[in-house]
C-alpha cells in the first residue's frame, strides 16, 4: 500500500469524521436557541444566540462551578496518583527481578476483568461506615493505582530503560529508590504525561461510582451534576435547551484538552495497543 | 554493595567484588533494599485492590447468600440460594437480561466492523495523518453522560432531529423511546459513536506493526487491494482484533450511563415498560429498592460476572475455531 490513496479514501474518512462531530454541533445548536424554539418542529439547523441565556439558566439549578472544581480536582489527584505508583510498579515489573514477577503481572491484567458493578456494595457500605461517603476522596479512592497504567507503564519501560544504566547507577551507589529516580523516571517521563493524560479523562468521564458515592450530597462532579439537571424540577425533561447548553458546557473543557493534547493521547493509545 | 537488576550482564561475579569492601551493616541495609524494593513498589498497586477490588468481590458474594433487610445494621440470617432464585425468577431480571444482549450485540458487532474499515483508511499515505488520526478520536473525549444527553435528544420521539430526517425521507416516525428495539438502537448508537474511533486507533497500531513487505508480495502475485486486506491484513492482526473484541465484550455488557440518562421519566428503570433496562441498571436499582436490596443486588451482581466471563471465553473459543480453520 504505497501509492497515495484515491479521493474516495478521503471521501470516506472525512463522512466519518462528520458523524463524529456533528452530535456535538448539535448539542449547540440546541443549547443556543430558546426553550420554545429547541421543541418545534422542524428542528433547528443553525446555532441561535440565546447559549448565554441558557447557561445562566443552567447555573441556576445547578452549581455548576463547584462541579468543575470537583472534577478538576478529583481527576487531577488520581491522574497524579495513577501516574506515581503505575510507573513504580510498571519498573519493578519491567527491569526488577523478582519471585513470583510473572505470575503477579498475570494477576494485574486479568483484574481488568473485574466489572465495578461487583464491588459497589461493599464499598459503599466501607465508605459509609467511615463517613467518606459524600467526599472527593470517596471519588478518588478506587483511582489511585489502575490495572492499566501498571500495564502500560510495564510495556512502555521495557525498551525505554537500557538495563546498563540500572547497572552503573547501582554501581555508584545509588539506592534503589535513587536509581528509579534517576534513571527510571526521566526515562519514562513520555510514558507518565501520556498515562496521565489518559486518567485524567478516564476519571473525568467516570459516571457510576460517583454517582453512588455522592448521592444526596453537595458534592458533584460535572457527570453526577448533568445527572441532577436533568431530574431537577420535572419540566427539565423537555426542556432541552436547558440540558443541551449544560452538556456544551461540562464538555468544553475536556474538549479543550483535546485540541491542546490529542496528537499525544493518539500516540499514546496506539503504544499501548502494538506492545499489548 | 550487592546489586542484581534483570539485566544478564549484571552477573554475581562482578559484584561479589565489590561486596567485600562494604561495611557489615551497611551491606545488610543494602541487601534488603535489593530484595524488598520491587515489591515495595508493586505493593501499592496490589494493596489497593485487595481494598477496592478483591475484598468487596469477596464480600459481594458472601453477602449474595444472607438477607440483609436494611443498611447500617449487620446482615441477616442466611438464606442459600434464595437471593439468586429471587433475581432469577424476577421477571424485570429477565428482560434486563435480553435488553443488556440485544444493545450489546448491536453496539459491538457494528463498532469492531467499522472500526476495522476505518483503520484501514487512515492506514494509508494520508495527507495529514495525525490530523485524521485525532479527528476519529473526538467523540471519545465527550463523557457517557454527556453523549447520552446529547443522543436523547437526537433521538427524541418529537422534537427530535432522527425522526425528523425519517418524515423528510417520507419514512413514519419511530418511537426511540418506547419501543424495544429502536431503544435498543439509539443507546448502541451512542456506544458505536464514542468507542469506533477509538478502537480504530488500536487495530491501526497493530496493521503499521504488518510487514509492507507482505503487501508487496501479494501485490506482485496480482492481489487486489481488498484481496490484500482479507488476505495479508486481517489475519496478520488477529491477535489486536481479538482484544478489541474481548474488551468491547467485556464494557458492553456493563453498559450503565447511557441508558440511564436516555429514560424519559424519572424512576430511572430504563423506560416506562424496562424495555431498555440493562443488567448494570438493575443491580444498581435493585441495591435502592425496599426489601433485601443489598443482598439481591449482591446476587444480581454476580450473574452479571458471570455472563461476562461467558461472552469473554465463547469469544475467546469462537475466534480460535476459526483461527485454527483458516490455518
Amino acid at each position: 500500500m504505497t501509492r497515495r490513496p484515491r479521493a474516495l479514501v478521503y471521501g470516506l474518512l472525512a463522512a466519518f469524521f462528520l458523524g463524529s462531530a456533528f452530535p456535538l454541533y448539535w448539542s449547540f445548536i440546541i443549547g443556543s436557541v430558546t426553550r420554545v424554539r429547541a421543541s418545534q418542529n422542524p428542528p433547528p439547523l443553525l446555532p441561535g444566540g440565546h447559549f448565554l441565556e441558557n447557561a445562566s439558566r443552567v447555573f441556576d439549578r445547578i452549581d455548576f462551578w463547584s462541579a468543575l472544581g470537583n472534577s478538576i480536582l478529583i481527576s487531577g489527584f488520581s491522574a497524579l496518583s495513577v501516574v506515581l505508583f503505575s510507573t513504580l510498579a510498571g519498573y519493578s515489573f519491567a527491569k526488577l527481578r523478582f519471585r513470583g514477577s510473572n505470575a503477579l503481572m498475570v494477576f494485574v491484567v486479568m483484574t481488568m476483568a473485574v466489572p465495578p458493578q461487583l464491588a459497589l456494595i461493599p464499598l459503599l457500605k466501607e465508605f459509609s461506615n467511615l463517613g467518606l461517603t459524600g467526599t472527593q476522596f470517596a471519588v478518588a479512592l478506587p483511582w489511585l493505582v489502575t490495572a492499566f497504567g501498571v500495564f502500560f507503564m510495564r510495556q512502555y519501560l521495557v525498551d525505554a530503560i537500557p538495563d546498563e544504566l540500572i547497572d552503573a547507577a547501582r554501581v555508584d551507589g545509588c539506592s534503589m529508590i535513587r536509581t528509579f529516580w534517576t534513571v527510571a523516571v526521566p526515562a519514562a517521563r513520555p510514558a507518565m504525561a501520556i498515562l496521565g493524560l489518559f486518567t485524567f479523562m478516564q476519571v473525568w468521564t467516570d459516571f457510576m461510582w460517583p454517582l453512588l458515592v455522592l448521592q444526596g450530597s453537595d458534592v458533584q462532579t460535572l457527570q453526577t451534576a448533568l445527572d441532577q439537571l436533568k431530574i431537577s424540577p420535572s419540566q427539565t425533561l423537555s426542556d432541552m435547551a436547558l440540558l443541551q447548553a449544560g452538556t456544551m458546557l461540562a464538555t468544553v473543557p475536556l474538549l479543550l484538552l483535546f485540541i491542546a493534547t490529542g496528537r499525544h493521547l493518539v500516540t499514546g493509545i496506539m503504544q499501548g495497543a502494538v506492545k499489548g | 554493595m550487592a546489586q542484581t537488576t534483570a539485566s544478564p550482564a549484571g552477573g554475581h561475579g562482578g559484584n561479589a567484588v565489590l561486596d567485600r569492601g562494604g561495611p557489615p551493616r551497611r551491606y545488610r541495609l543494602s541487601r534488603w533494599d535489593l530484595k524488598a524494593s520491587p515489591y515495595l513498589y508493586i505493593l501499592p498497586f496490589f494493596a489497593v485492590f485487595a481494598v477496592i477490588g478483591l475484598y468487596p468481590m469477596l464480600y459481594t458474594g458472601y453477602l449474595s447468600f444472607f438477607s440483609w433487610p436494611r443498611f447500617g445494621a449487620e446482615h441477616g440470617s442466611a438464606v442459600g440460594w434464595a437471593n439468586y432464585v429471587h433475581v432469577l425468577q424476577d421477571p424485570v431480571f429477565r428482560k434486563a437480561l435480553v435488553n443488556t444482549v440485544g444493545i450489546f450485540l448491536l453496539s459491538s458487532v457494528p463498532q469492531v466492523l467499522i472500526a476495522t474499515v476505518v483503520a484501514a483508511l487512515l492506514d494509508t499515505h494520508l495527507r495529514g495523518r495525525s490530523w485524521w488520526r485525532m479527528s476519529v478520536l473526538l467523540p471519545f473525549v465527550v463523557a457517557p453522560a454527556a453523549t447520552a444527553l446529547i443522543f436523547g435528544s437526537l433521538f427524541a420521539d418529537k422534537s427530535g432531529l432522527v425522526n425528523d430526517v425519517l418524515g423528510g425521507l417520507g419514512l413514519s416516525n419511530v418511537s426511540w423511546h418506547g419501543e424495544r428495539l429502536a431503544s435498543w438502537t439509539a443507546i448502541a448508537t451512542m456506544v458505536n459513536w464514542r468507542w469506533t474511533g477509538y478502537n480504530a486507533l488500536i487495530l491501526l497500531a497493530a496493521m503499521q506493526a504488518v510487514s509492507r513487505d507482505l503487501y508487496e508480495a501479494a501485490a506482485m502475485d496480482g492481489a487486489s487491494r481488498v484481496r490484500q486486506f482479507l488476505h495479508v491484513t486481517l489475519p496478520s492482526i488477529r491477535t489486536t482484533l481479538m482484544f478489541v473484541i474481548i474488551t468491547s465484550t467485556i464494557g458492553g455488557l456493563q453498559i450503565f450511563t447511557e441508558p440511564r440518562l436516555f429514560d424519559t421519566n424519572l424512576q430511572y428503570q430504563g423506560g416506562a415498560d424496562y424495555q431498555y433496562q440493562t443488567l448494570a441498571m438493575y443491580v444498581f436499582n435493585t441495591a435502592n429498592s425496599a426489601v433485601d436490596p443489598y443482598p439481591r443486588a449482591a446476587a444480581a451482581a454476580w450473574l452479571l460476572f458471570v455472563l461476562i466471563i461467558a461472552f469473554a471465553l465463547l469469544n475467546f473459543l469462537v475466534i480460535r475455531a476459526l483461527q485454527r480453520r483458516s490455518a
